[in-house]
């Protein structure tokens, strides 16, 4: 039971953090980002490249990859989403862009980091033993630990900085931001390069001991779908609650359903849309967000 | 309806190049693997039909691999486990998937925008992981070896002709699937010019305008979402057939995104928007296949490339900016 309650915080804490960027980007601009999985991925590389290849100290690689993405983001705002937005009849249209843009970097990862799986060195070892009953790897715990800081950190950036309250103006009426004085351009970018840092974040996290392949990106992108939906789309709180509820989920369907094959997740996604049939706008969510 | 004289020889001209055209031009190249990817083309088509059907009343739908999947599947299994004829199978395939669009719309098209598009994204995955739960989808081994279609004839007339007995399957399913996608888009036509079209355009502006006027919207949603579904399990039962095999793969998250960006690319405001995206799509992605490990690359930055000057679809070039609305 310890076991699974552990796994379910450590699990959550990712998942949570994925989720937040995702939705970040959503309640700025209004854009389903079919990205995120990739730029997860690309988060993950950068880390293997300057950690694992390279032996650059674990934190500075972090570094790395968070400035990389948050550049990436950037850039894939002010030059595809933003004229996009402007230009097109139904907004919806950005989701064929977002889909666009998530195959171009799936090329860029083949072509500049291959398609093989790739892990590095643990950053700590040993493992933490508690009577048998609660095993964790030390590595695990830091990471679980580094997540959680990470999200705090957000949580206090949108809380108490000019930043945070500006993209949370933004979130809430853009127009009204707008006439507020808010420089509306810069900050739907800010916003972006944000949520795409926090991807990227999590992908060097997670590469210490899950490694990172090609094929991970779709998968995660699903799984960030799926976390936005329940805690509902656009809502800071609602991402947190969703990635811990998918993780508690997984865990404790992982532990108990072991032995039925994968019919755990197929649970979890029934359940879901059941979920979502009573309650569409998700946990915290406004309706039609 | 009354059609001009342009669209006349519009549609005759297209009627022309499909059915002797391209024959003629595979015929001469010798590049007879042209025939699959069109026959997939057209069949790609009517499933992006449905998907624009369900855009029509402003729903994203990226749902339909999980009703080609289901339609696959049935047609399969009738044929090879209930011996059926295929040609039953197919209708029957097209209506189980609309059967279950209805059961799995009455709760989940209360939804919309994003969290409409994200449930149906899921249920291509709770489809996918069903077929592998399920005994009689055989599981991770899907099925195979479904025979090729037989012969029907009524009253000892062959109305037609028997696939296994034939030496050139590829041109007879090509032009079967042409025939199917053809059906598809007059239908599509038909629907978009008549009333129940009108109260879809209506409820694609303001559903709670077009319900407080005296439109039954949830009865609407349903039936555009079923029909939609239909053309999903037939395009699925077909292809299904052309592989001989189906597997809980053969329909992934990835299909039913591509569906959905057909119809984005080709245009949401016009009803043989999704017909061209399709081709564009998943021809221009056949014929990159020569630039090996940058072919996605390629396809990725033209894709991007046409919806940042084009957001509003390829047709749209025709009506300039801003048109179609």
């Amino acid at each position: 039971m310890e076991q699974i309650l552990a796994n379910g915080v450590y699990l959550g804490s990712q998942y949570a953090m994925i989720a937040l960027g995702l939705t970040l980007i959503f309640a700025l601009m209004n854009v389903l980002n079919f990205a995120h999985g990739q730029m997860y991925v690309i988060g993950g590389f950068v880390t293997y490249t300057f950690y694992g290849q390279w032996g650059v100290p674990f934190v500075l690689a972090l570094v790395m990859s968070c400035v990389t993405l948050a550049i990436l983001g950037a850039l894939i705002e002010k030059f595809l989403f933003a004229p996009v937005i402007k230009g097109s009849a139904r907004e919806e249209s950005t989701m064929l862009l977002a889909a666009g843009i998530a195959f171009l970097l799936d090329a860029l990862i083949l072509i500049i980091f291959g398609e093989k799986q790739r892990g590095v060195p643990k950053i700590v070892n040993g493992v933490f033993n508690y009577d048998f009953r609660l095993i964790m790897p030390y590595d695990r715990i830091l990471v679980c630990v580094l997540a959680i800081l990470s999200v705090v950190a957000f949580i206090a950036l949108m809380q108490y900085t000019k930043t945070g309250r500006a993209l949370r103006a933004l979130a809430q009426d853009r127009t009204a931001a707008q006439l507020m004085g808010v420089n509306v351009d810069r900050y739907s970018m800010i916003g972006f390069a944000l949520g795409a840092m926090l991807a990227g974040l999590v992908g060097g996290l997670l590469v210490t001991i899950t490694g990172v392949n090609l094929g991970m990106g779709g998968p995660t992108s699903i799984k960030a779908f799926m976390m936005v939906m329940i805690g509902g789309a656009g809502v800071i709180s609602g991402a947190i609650w969703g990635g811990i509820i998918l993780g508690f989920m997984e865990a404790i369907g992982l532990a108990v359903l072991s032995q039925y094959g994968d019919i755990t997740y197929l649970l979890i996604f029934i359940s879901l849309m059941i979920f979502l049939a009573i309650r569409p706008q998700g946990l915290m969510g406004k309706p039609w967000g | 309806m009354g059609f001009s004289a342009r669209q006349l020889i519009g549609v005759g001209l297209f009627l022309f190049a499909i059915f002797v055209g391209v024959p003629l031009i595979i015929g001469a190249t010798g590049r007879w693997d042209f025939y699959f990817t069109l026959t997939s083309v057209a069949l790609l088509a009517i499933a992006s039909a449905g998907v624009w059907l369900t855009f029509y009343i402003g729903r994203i739908n990226i749902g339909q691999g999980a009703f080609a999947l289901i339609g696959a599947y049935v047609s399969a299994i009738l044929v090879v486990k209930a011996g059926w004829s295929f040609w039953v199978s197919l209708p029957a395939a097209g209506l189980f998937a609309a059967l279950i669009a209805v059961l799995i719309g009455l709760p989940i098209l209360r939804l919309r925008g994003v969290y409409f598009a994200m449930i149906t994204l899921v249920l291509t995955q709770v489809v996918t992981l069903t077929a592998l739960a399920l005994p009689i989808t055989n599981g991770a081994k899907g099925i195979s070896s479904i025979p090729l279609p037989s012969g029907v004839s009524l009253f000892g007339i062959p109305l037609l002709p028997d696939f296994a007995a034939m030496g050139n399957t590829k041109l007879a399913f090509y032009y079967t699937a042409c025939i199917l996608m053809i059906a598809t888009y007059a239908a599509l036509y038909r629907l978009v010019n008549s009333r129940l079209g009108h109260l879809c355009r209506s409820m694609q502006q303001n559903e709670e305008l077009a319900s407080s006027i005296g439109v039954n919207i949830a009865y609407i949603r349903i039936v555009i979402f079923a029909i939609s579904s239909f053309f999903g399990g037939i395009g699925g039962a077909m292809f299904g057939s052309i592989a001989q095999s189906v597997y809980p793969s053969s329909f992934q998250v990835a299909d039913s995104v591509n569906f959905m960006l057909n119809c984005f690319l080709g245009g949401l405001g016009y009803v043989f928007g999704p017909m061209l995206g399709t081709l564009v799509l998943y021809f221009g992605w056949d014929l990159l296949f020569e630039f090996g490990k940058y072919q996605m690359l390629i396809y990725a930055t033209i894709l991007i490339l046409i919806i940042r000057f084009l957001p509003n679809g390829l047709l749209s070039v025709r009506i300039g900016k801003g048109g179609g609305k």
